[in-house]
């Protein structure tokens, strides 16, 4: 069996993500987004590709969103009310109510930009009723054989990753995902899961960003040297994320400073986020979480409405406007009136897409911008950039593939470039297979199954014993932060024969069977034969004065000296295995040796050494399963004087 | 499988507690208290009497003159203790593996458990039974505090009252419950843990989500699933390699506020515990009418429902929650005609779900008349309370939950406290609420035992005026709760709410989850009677059962891509191969998945041979690989004709083998001859 995964949006690209995956029979499509850099229909991903009839119900399974941004479940109305899809979609408590917030918002920018209408208000209303709401780790029985559970994925309120199991094959969707904690959001959190393939999203596939600390003191300094000085800071963000992190942010620095200068929110729809977000604590980081009782983080004391009458009052403020990156709306309005005067501050969090105002401003310093033919904007104001982002860099993403150890990965939702170089890191750093396809492309890869056998209890009870075994050896290991330089490593090894130990019969029209080796002689009503290795082996003597004949020589020495000998010159040259002094014999796991004194020892093959120095003679046996082992220590033996 | 009912609870405060046995893991369920047992403590005595009443002795002087009806002065005059799960302090709780705790008051008892010393089990408790659980504990440490104010630092001399004089010359009623009907639960008691011991007790507690797998050991997945009583209580199923559990605590099929009861989850798991003994309290008093019992037959309507849906549908029909939502009006009403009368109205009812759902209503009902009569809330920990329901939209109700989806607060308290129509204080004598008072008002306050809290205080102040309410749930003996404040002019309603699954819903629930085995309790045998095929066991207190395990071995499961490389013998009728890779225990099963060790490492070798060898056969395949040598027959090789002889080797290299009936030996000084002379060995030879 196989888990194919045809890749209908954000494949080597940034944008409407959405991927159909099929595992054992079952159909998921995982997020439905929507790209803004089109206006055609290449802004939705084509989902004649699941199904050329258009029966959406029986093509997929179920439908999982992993957050609420517009590229993850922009087309979602469109596909549910427009295609005709019924069947189940699930999206986490915070997705499901800020969701219809994005959409109205976007479908409103549609209107004003008199674009055709794709979908209506009703539409998002009707698609949001069909939505089953999901906590995080909470186990979802989709249907008999589907299991599917969030994890927390730290990108946006709500963000996560999803984990879906269908019989013996697992996989994980990241969606969007942050590995470090910020101002509002943990960091994602994932077990430790057995899984087939990880998709995971690869924005930042080559990055490595620095601490947010000092980042946000700069932003915080810039606010304070503006207001400071009576000047007015315009911040437009889009309504939900960043507004709300930057504002806890701010709210804690006026505490902190005693300042009173007003902070504004512009439009009802910000204030209405707080709402969901005061509700929605339990999904924010563990520090505003506990809090929640005596004061919520997102109950601002100096945040206020704004009213378009304070745009020109006097005094230093500052003011949330959407929409983010000055595309038009509320923020253009402000920035046209506050761009002139050389007191104010504008600041852009985050990224803005080419051609908006936001996109002018942040590459170079213009002084003027043309709107449109007859008006132009004087901008003298400060711009001050923010650059942070709520996407895992790099290393966050390397950290969890390593993590998470798939036996497949997919990037997705990425430059291509760059995701080729992040693919190659993993096949080479961390020997897991990696892809990243295009759009429309399909990926197939093997996914695990299971024999079942009954196992007898002598061995499960042998199982349970641990039988380690310790041995150094040498590799060189490649630490995957400097691949280019590799080093060798003498490590110590465990090894644990348990499974080793069991044998499987399968027997015509019966189920397999595993037992322990103990009792397959049992079982066949055989007889153990035994195959040992022995040889008598003779060693040189150092000549001692008081010694002059071979005859004499074991008089000399009594038995045990020689043993307890012969086990420092192994114990010096040997590197494995556990030497046990017996007295009379030495012990390496199944070798023995013993001093040989009867001359026509069986396992003798010559009666003395060749040059006719005087020896004395060790019998050594051994099994075959330390047969490494027993020539190991016969050349030592062999190449080394008593 | 072992299981014990160690107590059988008492209502919704006092939930049930077992313990069980499974897959050698020992797992306790839930931890309560008995605080009904308070009732035979006095409350803190009005500032005047303080003095005589203080004098033990004279108390107990007293006690002993007064012979017949109960009075105020009967009862005992001390620190309260608290009364435990009485054979669980039985139980070394060092033995116990696993606890899982379904609701908050199962919660109440933990700090006992977790504060001894080789304590070490894994503790699952649902996130918000956790928070609202902990949240009671530490009310209860407080209000503990004023008691122990007033009585000043514990003698360290044993309890009067728990010497055998003490408990003689208690009342007949008051000593039952301090002792039981043969002192077997004098035991139980314990002087209340501190606020360190619930801080201690928390850490140790591992949250769940409804749902989430928990995996202990690797052996046993469990989950938890709402069960519709409360916010955050709920059932649990229990997998493991031999058999799939699910426990069955009181729950709601449609709750006006917590989660609805999530049977389906249930489903699938071949033994069920039955452990809501809701019904029991519900209709003693019906028993005492009438003595025979008239067992509740399912057969009205139940009996034609066959598949799953209709069934599903019929126990999910909200007229149990229509009926709760009327009692509500009612005591709304109730409490409406007192605040008009001029009276004020006592609600000392500690139900979370219940409180919430009154101060909608009745702020409802106030808004809509004109008087202007304020709603207070006492109690220490009910500003974190409130804080708490209104952030925790994904243990609601369908109805709360769309009102996050809207945009709107899950419960109205948020927009009331606002608007300074709710009004939260920490204490009775907290300097905020002196300036606010005002009557008549409608007052919320802990505690239910009527022994601890705000609640003593206002009562004292209320008891004799007749236009005043105080409103109670039914309890055991509510003439026993109310006995210190008597003689009572005030008006008392008394209300039970619904508390688990009723009776004639238990059968169609048990037919939707279809268990093989049913664990049923031996005291609800004559209420109900269950037609199903699958067996019934009756359990009751102190009684341990016994299961066989309905899976006879292990399974385990091999990957594919492992089974692939396995090297296979074929035998006379059978196919055998020696495993390898490494065997893991996860989720409650035994996968044998490819180790990360490299294969070169390793040549496959057979390590076990049987059978005898034919020296013939040996020397061809000897002489295969370019060996020669000799056949000498041993001396005594009168045992076998075939089994036995030593071969002389002489080329390449010299060596021996010497074939014995149970064994050969192989003597050479050469690596590669020897291992050549093995090959050849295991050619001729059975091995694996």
């Amino acid at each position: 069996m196989a888990i194919d995964c045809l890749v209908l949006g954000a494949g080597q690209e940034v944008g409407k993500s959405c991927m159909v995956v099929s595992i054992n029979g079952k159909r998921i499509m995982f997020d439905c987004g929507m790209h803004m850099g089109y206006t055609d229909s290449r802004r939705y991903p084509d989902f004649s590709l699941i199904s050329k009839t258009g029966d959406f119900d029986n093509a997929l399974t179920c439908v999982i969103v992993t957050h609420f941004h517009l590229d993850h479940i922009g087309a979602l109305p469109y596909f549910t009310e427009v295609c005709g899809y019924k069947g189940p979609i699930y999206m986490t408590y915070p997705t499901k109510a800020l969701a219809p917030l994005m959409l109205e918002d976007y479908r409103k920018n549609m209107d004003r930009r008199g674009e055709d209408e794709q979908f209506t208000s009703d539409h998002i209303a009707e698609c949001m009723k069909k939505v089953i709401p999901v906590d995080l780790k909470q186990t979802v029985q989709v249907d008999k054989d589907l299991q599917i559970r969030a994890y927390y994925a730290g990108h946006v309120i709500g963000a996560a990753m999803f984990y879906a199991k269908v019989g013996d094959a697992a996989m994980v969707y990241t969606g969007d995902y942050n590995m470090t904690p910020d101002r509002h959001l943990g960091a994602a959190q994932i077990d430790r899961l057995q899984l087939d393939l990880l998709i995971t999203e690869s924005t930042y596939a080559t990055t490595i960003r620095d601490s947010r600390y000092g980042r946000e003191r700069e932003f915080l300094k810039a606010v304070h040297n503006c207001v400071a000085a009576g000047g007015k800071v315009l911040i437009p963000t889009f309504a939900l994320g960043r507004a709300q992190e930057l504002c806890i942010l701010l709210e804690d620095y006026w505490e902190r400073m005693n300042l009173k200068v007003p902070i504004y929110f512009s439009a009802g729809l910000t204030i209405q986020a707080n709402m969901y977000y005061k509700m929605l604590i339990n999904w924010t980081s563990q520090k505003i979480k506990e809090t929640y009782a005596t004061h919520n983080a997102f109950d601002f004391k100096n945040v206020r409405n704004f009213d378009r009458s304070l745009i020109n009052a006097p005094g230093p403020c500052v003011l949330f406007a959407t929409p983010g990156m000055i595309v038009g709306g509320f923020s253009l309005e402000v920035f046209m009136q506050w761009a002139p005067s050389e007191n104010n501050l504008v600041t852009l969090p985050g990224y803005c897409v080419a051609g908006t105002i936001g996109h002018k401003l942040m590459s170079g310093k213009p002084t003027k911008i043309d709107l449109d033919k007859d008006t132009q904007i004087n901008v003298r104001c400060q711009i001050h950039q923010l650059s942070f982002s709520p996407h895992t860099d790099a290393k966050g993403i390397m950290d969890l593939v390593k993590f998470l150890s798939p036996k497949h990965a997919i990037l997705v939702h990425g430059e291509k470039p760059k995701m080729a170089t992040l693919k190659e890191r993993i096949q080479s750093e961390l020997g897991i297979q990696c892809y990243c396809p295009a759009n429309n492309e399909t990926v197939t890869i093997p996914s695990t199954h299971y024999v079942k056998a009954d196992a007898s209890g002598t061995f499960i009870r042998s199982c349970l014993n641990p039988n380690f075994k310790f041995s150094t050896h040498s590799s060189t290991d490649k630490s995957y932060l400097d691949s280019n330089k590799s080093k060798a490593v003498s490590r110590l090894s465990v090894s644990d024969d348990r499974a080793t130990e069991g044998i499987l019969v399968v027997e015509k029209g019966k189920k397999a069977k595993v037992i322990h080796q103990d009792e397959i002689l049992h079982m066949l009503g055989e007889k153990k034969h035994e195959i040992q290795f022995a040889y008598c082996i003779p060693m040189p003597m150092a000549r001692t004065e008081d010694l002059s004949s071979t005859s004499h020589m074991l008089c000399g020495f009594d038995k045990s000296t020689l043993i307890s000998r012969l086990s420092m010159i192994l114990s010096d040259e040997l590197s494995e295995g556990n030497i046990l002094d017996l007295g009379e014999e030495l012990q390496v796991e199944s070798f023995r040796v013993s001093v040989c004194s009867s001359d026509n020892c069986p396992h003798r093959l010559s009666s003395s050494l060749q040059n006719g120095s005087e020896s004395v003679f060790f019998c050594c046996n051994w099994s075959v399963a330390d047969e490494k082992l027993a020539w190991k220590i016969i050349s030592i033996m062999k190449n080394s004087t008593l | 499988m072992k299981f014990t009912c160690l107590s059988k609870g008492g209502g919704f405060h006092f939930p049930p507690c077992h313990m069980l046995s499974v897959s050698g893991f020992r797992i306790l369920l839930d931890c309560p208290l008995d605080l009904s047992s308070l009732a035979i403590f006095s409350p803190v005595p009005i500032a005047l009497e303080a003095h005589e009443s203080l004098e033990t002795d004279s108390v107990v002087r007293k006690k002993q003159k007064i012979e017949k009806t109960l009075d105020a002065n009967d009862l005992v005059c001390a620190e309260p203790w608290y009364k435990t799960v009485k054979s669980l302090h039985l139980w070394d709780a060092s033995f116990i593996d696993v606890i899982l705790i379904s609701s908050p008051t199962g919660l109440l008892g933990l700090p006992f458990l977790t504060r001894t010393k080789d304590f070490s089990s894994k503790i699952y408790v649902t996130e918000a039974a956790a928070r609202i659980g902990q949240l009671m504990m530490e009310d209860l440490v407080s209000m503990h505090m004023e008691l122990r104010q007033f009585y000043g630092p514990e003698d360290s001399s044993f309890l009067q009252w728990m010497r055998w004089e003490g408990l003689e010359v208690l009342p007949s009623e008051l000593k039952k419950i301090a002792s039981g009907t043969d002192c077997e639960e004098l035991g139980a008691w314990m002087p209340l843990y501190s606020a360190v011991d619930v801080k201690d007790c928390m850490r140790k507690v591992q949250t769940l989500k409804y749902a989430e797998e928990a995996c202990y050991n690797g052996t046993l997945v469990i989950k938890a699933f709402s069960s519709g009583l409360e916010i955050g209580t709920c059932n649990w199923t229990i997998n493991g390699p031999k058999r799939n559990i699910a426990y069955i605590s009181s729950s709601i099929f449609v709750s006006t506020h917590a989660m609805d009861f999530n049977f389906l989850g249930l489903q699938g798991n071949d033994l069920i515990i039955f452990s809501d003994f809701s019904t029991l309290d519900t209709t003693e008093n019906m028993e005492n009418d009438n003595t025979y019992c008239d067992p509740v037959t399912s057969s009205n309507a139940s009996d034609d429902l066959y598949n799953l849906e209709e069934i599903a549908a019929s126990l999910l029909k909200d007229d149990e929650s229509m009926e709760e939502m009327e009692k509500l009006a009612f005591i709304c009403t109730c409490a409406f005609d007192s605040v008009r009368a001029g009276g004020s109205v006592l609600v000392p009812i500690d139900r979370l779900g219940i409180v919430l759902c009154l101060l909608e209503q009745m702020s409802l009902l106030l808004e809509s008349s004109s008087l202007k009569v304020p709603i207070y809330i006492i109690s220490s920990v009910a500003e974190e309370l409130l804080a708490f329901t209104n952030i925790i939209p994904e243990w609601l109700c369908k109805q709360r939950q769309e009102k996050l989806f809207s945009g709107e607060p899950l419960f109205a308290h948020v927009k009331l406290i606002k608007e300074r129509k709710i009004h939260v204080f920490p204490a009775v004598h907290s300097v905020e609420l002196l300036t606010n008072w005002q009557e008549p008002c409608v007052v919320f306050c802990p505690h239910w035992s009527l022994r601890l809290g705000p609640v003593v205080h206002l009562l004292r102040y209320w008891c004799s005026d007749p236009n005043s309410l105080l409103i109670l749930e039914s309890g055991d003996d509510a003439n026993l709760a109310l006995l210190p404040f008597k003689p009572m002019a005030m008006k008392v309603l008394q209300c039970s709410f619904l508390s688990g699954i009723s009776l004639q819903k238990v059968q169609p629930l048990l037919k939707a989850l279809q268990p093989k085995l049913l664990l049923f309790p031996k005291d609800l045998r004559c209420k109900i009677q269950i037609s199903e095929a699958n067996t019934i066991i009756h359990y009751s207190e102190n009684e341990t059962l016994c299961m066989p395990s309905s899976k006879e071995s292990t399974e385990i499961d091999i990957a594919t891509d492992l089974a692939s490389q396995f090297h296979w013998k074929t035998l006379k009728q059978e196919t055998v191969t020696r495993l390898d890779g490494e065997l893991f225990m996860d989720q409650g099963k035994h996968r044998l998945l490819s180790g990360f060790r490299q294969a070169d490492s390793k040549q496959h070798r057979p390590l076990l041979h049987w059978g005898s060898p034919d020296l013939k056969r040996l020397l061809t395949e000897l002489s295969k690989m370019g060996i020669t040598g000799t056949l000498k027959k041993n001396m005594d090789s009168a045992e076998s004709k075939n089994a036995a002889g030593i071969i002389d080797i002489d080329d390449p290299e010299k060596a021996l083998i010497d074939v014995r009936e149970t064994g050969t030996v192989i003597i050479t000084a050469d690596e590669n001859l020897a291992s050549h002379i093995f090959k050849a060995i295991d050619i001729v030879l059975d091995g694996i």
